[in-house]
């Protein structure tokens, strides 16, 4: 069969993408229009519609030159990104003319149509179904099919009428760089044609082997291939029921429908779910989500389901529901694990326990200690989210540590030495034996509020009233403080 | 005295498959010891309930003795609701040994015995650190906990305190002085000292 490939190119791309989304602006689409992109300290014009380049415009031009020439100039910066995600989407819409569907630069596709173009009843009725398309789209698209992958792009870069030979079109169809192309018109060979002339071995003696590679690609002596861009895995399962639903069991029963599809999915991928949400479409076009988050990356349906059962009960019905749909919106790598009699015990039901109390009080809120080196009392630990993190470290203090720590509570007393009797929290306390003191310093290279009153001498003081607290003084802005509390 | 006729170890280690309540200065000491004895021997995890307004923060480095910070996790509730909320379903679940809920405001009957089936269904033991005179009618023990002043010992690790049984729904009332052993990790009774 032979090889068919069509490139299309989109020569307005940005200044199209930012006017289809102005829809309201379309009527007066024939008011010249620029993205403007700021390089080297300028403004220049990066791409501009056809209005814009009839009132003498072209790409590169200063922003305030352009808008000398016309007052009436509409702009807005460039945005390559969005760009970029724009012409994506037309890949993957390119996927409904044929499964190979590349990007060619950053304006083009390049679609390897071998094989599917019967199915539009030719190669003709598909290129004009493609025309009409753009053209409802409002995009500015060249479209030229060809047998191989140089000549199509030649022929929408360069052809000045669909259908034109190659041969006749400049050697800079042929995908070269300047500095060939240059050094190619200086010698006179303006067209293909006179390239083809030329005995192969002097051309590429004085260029270089690309000449001839590029040449020999679009003719077709050289095989070039399309590389289609993947298809990102989605993780989103639907169902639409022909009569509503209404009852918690059957929503349940349809969610572990979902659950099974989605999580083979997720076992594909090697992936496991880290939030799900479940959206119900209601007959009145209404819709409730349900969002599960999980605090372990899990893709077992038999256990993800009960932890549905809260979210479930909660959504009102109203007349029923006749759409569900399942989204896992934040996935994480699962790799699957052998097991043996020798690998620990999962804590998998501390994990489930800990979305069941996530989903109440959120995940963030069931959080767990971890050592951190400090000496300061408030930074010697951390706390983190449990299902983000893992119990690692060991704990260790030299000195005695209160069980409880509170912000520091000032108590009346003057003197280094702690009192014999003083008052805090309304209890009259008598000194039956202090311990300390020792100087904790502030960690300078971390600013920290709390500390600015300089180094602190803590004091363990047991009172005769039985209360043991941590007391401390500040030598250089004389005060004492309550801080914790001993067992 | 009858403090001493009645075992304390019969008591302590609280009764699993019921909520208890604590309260007093020493609560907290109570809790950890109770913590680190059912989930340190068996690696298994206890779960701390809180409202999170409350500016008190237990400090891990100071009960790592008593208990592994590794086998504690913090839920941080917003309301006293979904204190109660979260602590019976985490009973309810079996998966952790021991539920600490810190409790700021009286509890009903209602809920009371509703976390007393969960700590049946779930086969674990509750443990609701209140406020003194906000006890429960459905809490099978209540205990005062408060530190004393160690007048005979001048280590600096004194941890005398007097734990006293001022509920019991299956026995009588008693009191006991214990101290923290750091060695075996336990609390230990100490004889009442000598009337002369």
């Amino acid at each position: 069969m032979r090889k068919r490939v069509v490139s299309v190119w989109f020569p307005r791309l940005s200044s199209d993408r930012v006017l289809r989304a102005r829809a309201m602006e379309t009527a007066n689409a024939n008011r010249p229009f620029a993205v403007i992109h700021h390089e080297k300290n300028t403004d220049r014009i990066y791409c501009l519609n056809q209005a814009a380049e009839v009132q003498g415009l072209y790409r590169g031009m200063g922003f305030s030159d352009a808008r000398a020439y016309c007052p009436d100039l509409r702009s807005e910066p460039a945005n390559t990104l969005a760009d970029a995600r724009f012409l994506h989407l037309l890949a993957r819409w390119g996927k409904r003319y044929c499964p190979w569907v590349g990007l060619d630069g950053t304006d083009g596709l390049i679609l390897n149509t071998t094989g599917s173009t019967h199915l539009f009843g030719g190669e003709a009725q598909m290129l004009d179904d493609m025309r009409h398309r753009f053209a409802r789209a409002g995009l500015n698209g060249r479209i030229a099919a060809a047998d191989t992958r140089g000549a199509a792009w030649a022929l929408t870069h360069y052809a000045s009428y669909p259908g034109a030979d190659i041969t006749s079109l400049p050697v800079a169809a042929l995908r070269l760089d300047g500095k060939a192309d240059t050094a190619l018109q200086r010698l006179g060979l303006r067209r293909i044609s006179d390239l083809l002339a030329l005995p192969r071995a002097t051309i590429t003696r004085r260029f270089g082997p690309n000449v001839m590679l590029r040449l020999d690609q679009a003719m077709g002596a050289q095989d070039e291939m399309v590389t289609p861009i993947g298809e990102t895995p989605h993780y989103a399962v639907r169902m639409t029921l022909p009569e509503p639903i209404g009852l918690s069991a059957d929503v349940m029963a349809g969610t572990k429908r979902l659950l099974e599809q989605l999580c083979e999915k997720l076992k594909d991928q090697a992936m496991g779910a880290r939030r799900l949400q479940l959206t119900l479409r209601r007959v009145d076009q209404g819709a409730h989500q349900v969002e599960l988050r999980l605090a372990a990356p899990m893709r077992d349906a038999f256990r993800i389901l009960p932890l549905f059962e809260r979210g479930i009960a909660a959504v009102d019905a109203g007349f029923g529901i006749d759409q569900l749909r399942l989204e896992a919106t934040q996935v994480e790598r699962l790799s699957n694990a052998q097991i043996t009699s020798a690998t620990p015990v999962r804590l998998d039901g501390l994990e489930d326990l800990i979305t069941r109390l996530g989903n109440r009080i959120g995940l963030e809120n069931i959080q767990r200690y971890l050592p951190a080196d400090s000496h300061i009392p408030e930074r010697s630990f951390q706390i983190a989210p449990a299902a983000y993190s893992h119990a690692t470290g060991s704990w260790s203090h030299l000195r005695p540590r209160p069980l409880r720590l509170f912000k520091p509570e000032p108590i009346a007393a003057i003197g280094s030495q702690p009192p014999a009797q003083f008052r805090w929290r309304r209890m009259s306390l008598t000194t039956g034996r202090a311990t300390g003191p020792e100087r904790i310093a502030p960690e300078w290279w971390l600013p920290d509020d709390n500390w600015r009153s300089g180094v602190r001498d803590y004091w363990k003081v047991d009172t005769t009233q039985g209360r043991r607290l941590w007391l401390f003084y500040t030598p250089q802005n004389p005060n004492w403080f309550v801080q914790g509390e001993f067992p | 005295m009858i403090a001493t006729m009645i075992h304390f170890e019969s008591h302590f280690p609280l009764k699993n498959t019921r909520t208890h309540e604590v309260c007093g200065a020493s609560a907290h000491v109570f809790a950890f010891a109770l913590a680190g004895q059912l989930c340190s021997e068996n690696g298994r995890t206890a779960l701390w309930v809180r409202e999170a307004w409350h500016g008190h923060q237990i400090n891990p480095v100071g009960f790592s003795s008593y208990l592994d910070p590794k086998h504690l996790l913090i839920a941080q509730a917003p309301s006293h609701i979904d204190v109660l909320a979260s602590t019976e379903q985490a009973l309810r679940s079996g998966h952790v040994a021991l539920v600490i809920a810190q409790i700021t405001q009286p509890i009903g009957l209602t809920e009371g015995r509703r976390l007393q089936l969960a700590a049946q269904a779930g086969n674990a033991t509750g443990l609701c650190i209140l406020p003194e005179g906000m006890g429960n009618n459905a809490a099978q023990t209540r205990w005062h906990c408060a530190p004393v002043f160690d007048e005979s010992n001048a280590a600096e690790d004194s941890t005398l305190q007097s734990w006293k049984l001022i509920k019991n729904k299956s026995g009588t009332l008693s009191a006991w002085t214990v101290k923290w052993n750091a060695q075996t990790r336990r609390i230990s009774v100490v004889s009442p000292p000598i009337q002369r």
